[in-house]
């Protein structure tokens, strides 16, 4: 079983990587993500990027756009593509297939995360120019990758459940893309119209169990929704309602 | 020699709304046949590849294939088949070799043996040296050659091949067809293979089954299926004229008969023997050199099914 979500996964990243074809805008806005996240974002911070705490939580987010154009592909490119029937008619098992295809696009947001991450500490490092080598507090060293890595894995469930059912790659993206901009903003938008009292509660009780603890209750409930999201695509995968879509 | 069927379809039905796509089919496949599945566009034959390998869920009937039951077991008949479905379902980003290295992973084919067949495969089929361009530069035949590869990588041990030959040059075609002759022959895969093309079908299968609108119309050896319909005789020689005509049309099993070109041309019902009929026209002054008896193509027999049924 873990063989053949390998084996899938070689194969998504092998297409995922190819040279050429429809990938160059794909590869120049994946510079440019780099670059800003890993240059030009803690240039602009400087010191305040490895000992700012807030900073953690960001890394949550970085890896859903990443993973999500990546997860878009999986079952709508392989059913525009014509290719779908022919893979579900082999040996593999559903879940590997579904694994699979999940397993790649992680491992891809999530190197590219850890990647930023270790460049943004060359930069700020550099950029510093102290004898002393700046380096993120554990708290920021264990957080991020683990927050990332959790985002991640929100947008690879919820891509899976929206490619398994998208007709194109164009239509699959869009329906990420938007969803991922709600789960950016709806937050943020939502806390400014709370109620006074609400807001003040919800900052004592931040306060009470402080940045640590905040860390723990997020990375607990995205872990939560990731395996909410898992379980759905498992009872989604269906051979036959692929075949005939 | 009766091998033990590996594909038994009982009543296998399969709607789409009104449409009934498969229409209560009884088939037996035994083992080692290369069976041809023929009929018209949207006779329902890619349905019943797909309800065979478990694809599909059947609405009525039952079909086990290799022993399994499709609607329980597709796993594990997809386990023991490869399958050229109606798309060649290559990755046209990834080179040949990525797309056999692929399948050959997926069919736990590793390290060593794995580069050895995918080189016996492509070899012989004049891929070997291009092997590292992506797929999606090349022809048709080639894509086509390269996805009958991909489905016979793992020696499965029934092989479902919807119209492998579409798009072939006539040359590629036959090469195709010989090569998979001698597979079946060798390593005694059982063929399931649709195709619109009769001489092919004709050439290859040892039985074949003549689809309309999800419905059986005909099954067996392609001989049978020709033997059931008319003869024609052809008369080669000299001193032919009209009385003998006459003659041979009174005689049981002459359906007619004419002259063309100076000979005799005889179109004969299935049990009628053509030596008395020989006779005659000897007795009547006649001057025979060859007679050929043909019992005219499969396609001729496909035509008249479909002109036939309703
Ligand atoms: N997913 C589907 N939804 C609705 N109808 C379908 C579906 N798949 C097949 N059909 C119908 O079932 C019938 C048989 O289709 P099928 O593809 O099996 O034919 P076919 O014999 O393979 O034809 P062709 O020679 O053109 O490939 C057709 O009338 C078709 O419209
Ligand atoms: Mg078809």
């Amino acid at each position: 079983m873990i063989g053949d979500v390998l084996t899938v996964a070689w194969k998504e990243w092998r297409e995922l990587f190819q040279l050429g074809g429809s990938h160059r805008g794909g590869r120049f806005s994946l510079v440019l993500l780099i670059g800003v996240f890993g240059v030009f974002l803690p240039l602009q911070s400087g010191a305040e990027w490895v000992q700012s705490p807030a900073t953690v939580f960001y890394w949550g987010w970085v890896p859903l756009m990443l993973v999500g154009s990546a997860v878009a592909d999986s079952f709508a490119g392989e059913r525009e593509r014509h290719t779908l029937e022919t893979l579900l008619a082999s040996r593999l098992p559903d879940r590997a297939i579904l694994l699979g295809k999940m397993l790649a696009a992680v491992a891809y947001g999530w190197g590219l995360v850890i990647v930023m991450l270790a460049l943004s500490l060359l930069t700020v490092n550099i950029a510093a120019r102290s004898g002393a080598w700046l380096m993120f507090p554990w708290r920021f060293a264990v957080g991020a990758p683990l927050l990332a890595l959790l985002g991640a894995g929100l947008a690879a469930t919820a891509g899976v459940l929206v490619s398994l059912r998208a007709p194109t790659v164009r239509q699959a993206a869009q329906t990420l893309n938007v969803g991922i901009l709600l789960l950016m903003f709806v937050p943020a938008l939502g806390i400014q119209v709370l109620p006074e009292s609400w807001k003040a509660q919800m900052g004592a009780w931040t306060l009470a169990i402080g940045i640590d603890g905040l860390l723990w209750v997020a990375a607990g409930l995205l872990a939560l929704v990731d395996l909410s999201l898992l379980a759905a695509a498992f009872a989604r995968f269906r051979r036959a309602r692929l075949v005939l879509d | 020699m009766s091998a033990p069927a590996i594909i038994r379809t009982e009543g296998l039905t399969r709607t789409f709304g009104s449409v009934r796509a498969v229409d209560g089919l009884d088939l037996e496949i035994p083992s080692g046949t290369v069976f041809g599945f023929l009929g018209p566009n949207g006779a329902g034959k890619t349905t019943t590849i797909r309800l065979l390998l478990g694809l599909l869920e059947p609405t009525g009937g039952r079909a086990t294939v290799l022993g399994f039951d499709t609607r329980a077991d597709g796993g594990s008949i997809r386990e023991q088949s490869g399958a050229l479905l109606e798309h060649h379902g290559l990755y046209e980003r990834l080179s040949a070799e990525d797309n056999l290295t692929f399948y050959a992973r997926v069919w736990r084919i590793g390290g060593e043996a794995r580069a050895a067949r995918i080189r016996a495969l492509l070899q012989p089929l004049g891929l070997w040296e291009r092997r590292g361009e992506p797929v999606g530069r090349w022809s048709r035949g080639m894509k086509q050659k390269l996805a009958v590869a991909r489905a016979l990588l793992h020696k499965p041990s029934l092989l479902f091949l919807d119209e492998p030959t579409a798009g072939l040059d006539p040359v590629a075609a036959a090469t195709l067809r010989d090569e998979l002759g001698t597979l079946v022959q060798r390593e005694g895969v059982t063929v399931f293979l649709t195709t619109h093309n009769l001489v092919e079908a004709e050439r290859l299968c040892s039985r074949v089954a003549v689809i309309k609108q999800g419905r059986l119309l005909a099954v067996g050896h392609p001989d049978e299926l020709k033997a059931s319909r008319a003869t024609r005789a052809e008369i080669t020689g000299r001193g032919f004229n009209e009385a003998m005509l006459a003659l041979l049309r009174g005689r049981p099993g002459v359906v007619r008969a004419q002259l063309q070109n100076g000979r005799i041309v005889l179109e004969l019902a299935e049990s009628a023997e053509t030596a008395p009929l020989v006779g005659l026209i000897v007795q009547s002054g006649g001057l025979v050199e060859e007679v050929r008896k043909d019992k005219g193509s499969l396609e001729d027999v496909f035509l008249t099914l479909m002109e036939e049924e309703p």
